[in-house]
């Protein structure tokens, strides 16, 4: 479903990120860890073609669209109605003054749904698909809480019908029990619709629950990959070492 | 919210308060007795006296303040020294025109303000936005009785497009009389169903309407693009930009309304700018409201009702601010929730 | 957490930008040709050729002459410095009151900022130009009346500012050092609280001076400011009003001169701002 190869993101002479391989499959999920600046936000957002102002060159692929190459209107249909985005911070991430059930609905007329009973249906489905009461769908953002709004942008996901969720940090600005519920309902769904995940995660815990395979990012470098079990068991990097014994 | 409502009218009060004492300050600053100004410079010592008497000119300065308020509050603006008539039927019968005018003004300021801003937004640092910020930066920086001037003599004077001056064609008055309600022309024009006299006000407020409109129309367009900017720099826009939404569509439904805050704001203080604008615009184009009365009455050094003008700006400035900060629950939810 | 590089905004201040490198050029050739009037001037100001009255724009007058036969390129070239004097004197005067005013408030805090606030709130519930007019109407009309009639409305906004700028220095920790240090209150003001409101009060002055000449043209123009024989763009569109339709040249060129020079100052003014204190409200 995602596909990287040779994937250079910079800004001016400075290289932010650089890929040489990466792919996630329909029903995997794959993690990039690594700390603040190690490129791995800018890799995700570079899958999305959502890097402004940067120069970026490789060859990306998602769900079939090369995204360096499609044409405006081909990457805004490939945005949000197959490939999917969840944003690290919950709250603002969502439009202060947009209800929860507006911005769905008009999501999902966007990509080709129209008003009626069916389109209600579709979004009440959703929201509960990440088990939460359709009545948030008529409340703002300030109204609900933070798992509340993380879990709102998976259903938002979900009711578009996205193949592929990208998550920036999904849980680092929630509190450790509602962590679990987000992370919940991610591997749960991963499992019900064979979705590809990419995650990127500062959190080593979280991403040893969830991730079939992980690549370390440091300083815009891809230093370790391989299969989760293996590179959090016995790293072979010292960097990633040094990331798991900063673990408590 | 109705905490918030109460603390604010509290506000307001204490600011009326002040703008009442301040008006009145100003007013005893006058040079010159105001007696001699009432009753004539050949008054007899006795007519003096009297209208000292009258306006209680021997009393201490406080007693006088707290008779100014007691008069204010029961309705006594004074009496003008030009006209005769009391201050309060002279502002009652001109404010509103000025209503009219700066109404009419306002409106199209927003309709081509934020239209214009959210352009300059949509093409930031490309050609449509370096036309918007030199316009608008023309629109604030005319001085506006000079392009009432101008405007009347090359639309009015010499192209016959438009009126050269006044509300309406006073020969209707006799043809077609006009049943006042409100006293705004327009808006009993059409409550009555008078035709005639609603196209010859809307003719007559073209020229005068587009000279008060430039200022507003500049600064709202200025505001609305900076606001957008950075509301569409925010977190949610990308997440809208994730979901396949195009720039014009994140700009217009999701970032106008969080951006509209600070430019309704801004119409608050533009509304009483507007309105003292307008006085000189009235006066170019013998508008009959506040502005000209207020011309009038500089030039007759008539202190009565150039304070009465004062004050009623002042305090219909006091009122629009309330009126927004209420505004601002409606547009934007979490003000509401305060 | 993340300061991915997507995020990372430009912390260093842009150069003012072009625009309002255009604009700071022409504000620089204004001040030239208020500074230099006398040596550039064709024609001495107030000398009255009445042969010579209303002649179009030659050879001889670029902008043609007024009713009583005045070079009006020349009174437009002498009318830059009452302008420019007058933006000077009132913020100057405004923004020494002003930020004084709103330091103390600031820095002081509780009853003193609250009494202090009150005040500015109930100047500030004057539009502008209608406080001006009325104080222009008390005192006698001159350039004098224009320069306090203005300068009495315009310094609430310093004090605002300087205020809210100043309550937030107040309680920085190097700011509570000091005072432990027994560092006495006004050399605190001094050192610390006066400097870091300069920055937003600059922008503000650079913001207010097109609008300082504005009003002030508009009480001349209405005949509170300037009085004959002084040459005052204001003045000379009052003067000249009555021409228009015969004699364009008499109110066109003043009032383009005030719109260039309120033009030049609110595009320098956006410009720094932009530059310095991005943040600030476009206008007040």
């Amino acid at each position: 479903m995602i596909e990287i190869r040779d994937l250079r993101v910079s800004y001016g002479e400075r290289t932010v990120a650089a890929v040489p391989e990466l792919d996630v499959r329909a029903g995997e999920c794959v993690a990039i860890v690594g700390e603040s600046g190690s490129g791995k936000s800018t890799t995700l957002l570079a899958a999305l073609g959502l890097t402004e102002g940067a120069r970026v060159a490789g060859r990306v692929r998602v769900c079939g669209v090369d995204v360096l190459a499609a044409r405006p209107k081909e990457l805004r249909r490939l945005r949000g109605s197959r490939a999917a985005l969840v944003m690290q911070s919950p709250q603002a991430a969502l439009s202060p003054t947009t209800r929860l059930g507006t911005l769905m609905s008009r999501a999902l007329r966007l990509h080709g749904a129209r008003r009626g009973s069916a389109l209600d249906r579709v979004m009440a489905e959703a929201v509960e698909a990440v088990m939460l009461d359709p009545a948030v769908l008529r409340r703002y953002p300030h109204e609900i809480s933070g798992g509340q709004a993380q879990r709102f942008a998976i259903a938002l996901a979900i009711a578009l019908g996205a193949g592929v969720i990208l998550a920036d940090e999904p849980t680092s600005a929630l509190d450790v029990t509602v962590q679990a519920e987000v992370v919940g309902v991610l591997r749960r769904l991963r499992a019900e619709r064979d979705l590809a995940l990419l995650i990127v995660s500062h959190d080593l815990a979280l991403v040893s629950t969830i991730a079939d395979r992980v690549l370390v990012m440091r300083a815009g470098e891809v230093v370790e990959s391989g299969l989760a079990a293996q590179v959090l068991t016995t790293p072979a990097h010292p960097y990633t070492r040094e990331l798991l014994e900063a673990l408590p | 919210m109705p905490r918030y409502l109460a603390r604010r009218l509290g506000q307001a009060l204490l600011v009326v308060a002040g703008v009442v004492t301040l008006t009145f300050v100003i007013m005893r600053m006058v040079p010159g007795d105001p007696a001699v100004a009432f009753a004539g410079p050949k008054a007899s010592p006795e007519e003096l006296a009297a209208a000292r008497a009258r306006f209680g000119l021997d009393d201490s300065l406080p007693a006088q303040l707290w008779s100014y308020v007691r008069d204010l509050a029961t309705g006594d603006w004074g009496t003008s020294l030009r006209t005769r008539r009391p201050v309060r039927d002279d502002l009652f019968a001109a404010f509103p025109a000025s209503l009219e005018l700066v109404g009419a003004a306002l409106i199209l300021a927003i309709a081509v303000g934020i239209p214009v801003g959210v352009l300059a937004a949509r093409y930031k640092t490309k050609f449509p936005d370096f036309g918007v910020r030199v316009g608008s930066m023309l629109a604030v920086s005319v001085p506006v009785f000079w392009l009432a001037l101008a405007l009347q003599t090359v639309f009015a004077s010499n192209l016959g497009w438009f009126p050269v001056a006044g509300e309406y064609d006073g020969a209707l008055d006799s043809s077609s009389p006009l049943t006042l309600w409100t006293n705004i022309t327009i808006v009993d024009a059409l409550i009555t169903g008078n035709w005639p006299i609603l196209t010859s006000t809307l003719w007559h407020l073209v020229l005068p309407g587009l000279v008060v409109a430039a200022y507003p129309a500049g600064v709202i367009a200025q505001m609305t693009r900076a606001a957008l900017i950075e509301e569409a720099g925010q977190d949610h826009a990308r997440l809208e930009r994730a979901l396949g939404f195009g720039e014009t569509s994140i700009l217009t439904r999701f970032a106008l309304r969080p951006a509209l805050n600070p430019v309704l704001s801004l119409i608050a203080l533009v509304f009483a700018y507007a309105i003292v604008n307008g006085f000189l615009v009235e006066a170019v184009f013998n508008w009959p409201g506040l502005g000209r009365y207020a011309a009038e009455s500089i030039r007759s050094l008539d202190t009565p009702a150039i304070a009465g003008v004062t004050l009623l700006v002042a305090v219909v400035y006091v009122l629009a601010n309330l009126v927004v900060d209420l505004l601002q629950g409606v547009v934007d939810p979490r003000v509401r929730a305060r | 957490m993340t300061t991915e590089p997507v995020r990372l905004r430009r912390t260093l201040p842009r150069l003012p930008d072009r625009f309002a490198a255009f604009g700071a050029v022409l504000l620089l050739l204004i001040v030239l040709a208020a500074l230099f009037a006398p040596w550039l001037a064709p024609y001495p100001p107030d000398e009255l050729r009445p042969l010579e009255a209303l002649l179009p724009p030659s050879a001889e007058h670029w902008f043609g002459t007024d009713s009583v036969g005045r070079d009006v390129l020349t009174r437009i070239l002498y009318g830059a410095r009452t302008s420019l004097v007058i933006a000077v004197a009132v913020l100057a005067a405004s923004a020494t009151v002003g930020v004084t005013l709103g330091v103390v408030a600031g820095y002081a805090g509780g009853l003193v900022r609250d009494v202090i606030m009150r005040v500015t709130d109930v100047f500030l519930a004057f539009p502008a130009l209608l406080l001006s007019l009325a104080l222009a109407v008390v005192l006698q009309p001159s350039v004098t009346t224009v320069i306090v009639a203005i300068a009495v409305t315009w310094w609430p906004w310093y004090a605002r500012l300087s205020s809210s700028v100043a309550a937030s220095v107040a309680t920085r920790s190097y700011v509570d050092a000091a005072r432990c240090l027994g560092v006495p209150a006004p050399k605190i003001v001094l050192r610390h609280v006066l400097p870091n409101s300069l920055t937003p009060v600059l922008v503000q002055l650079s913001l207010d001076a097109g609008g300082v000449i504005l009003t002030a043209a508009a009480l001349s123009y209405l005949g509170l400011g300037a009085q004959e024989p002084a040459a005052e763009w204001g003045l000379m569109v009052e003067q000249g009003q009555d021409l228009f339709t015969t004699n364009w040249w008499v109110v066109t060129f003043p009032g383009l001169a005030i719109l260039l020079t309120a033009f030049a100052f609110n595009v320098l003014g956006e410009g720094l701002r932009n530059a310095l204190d991005p943040r600030r409200a476009v206008i007040r």
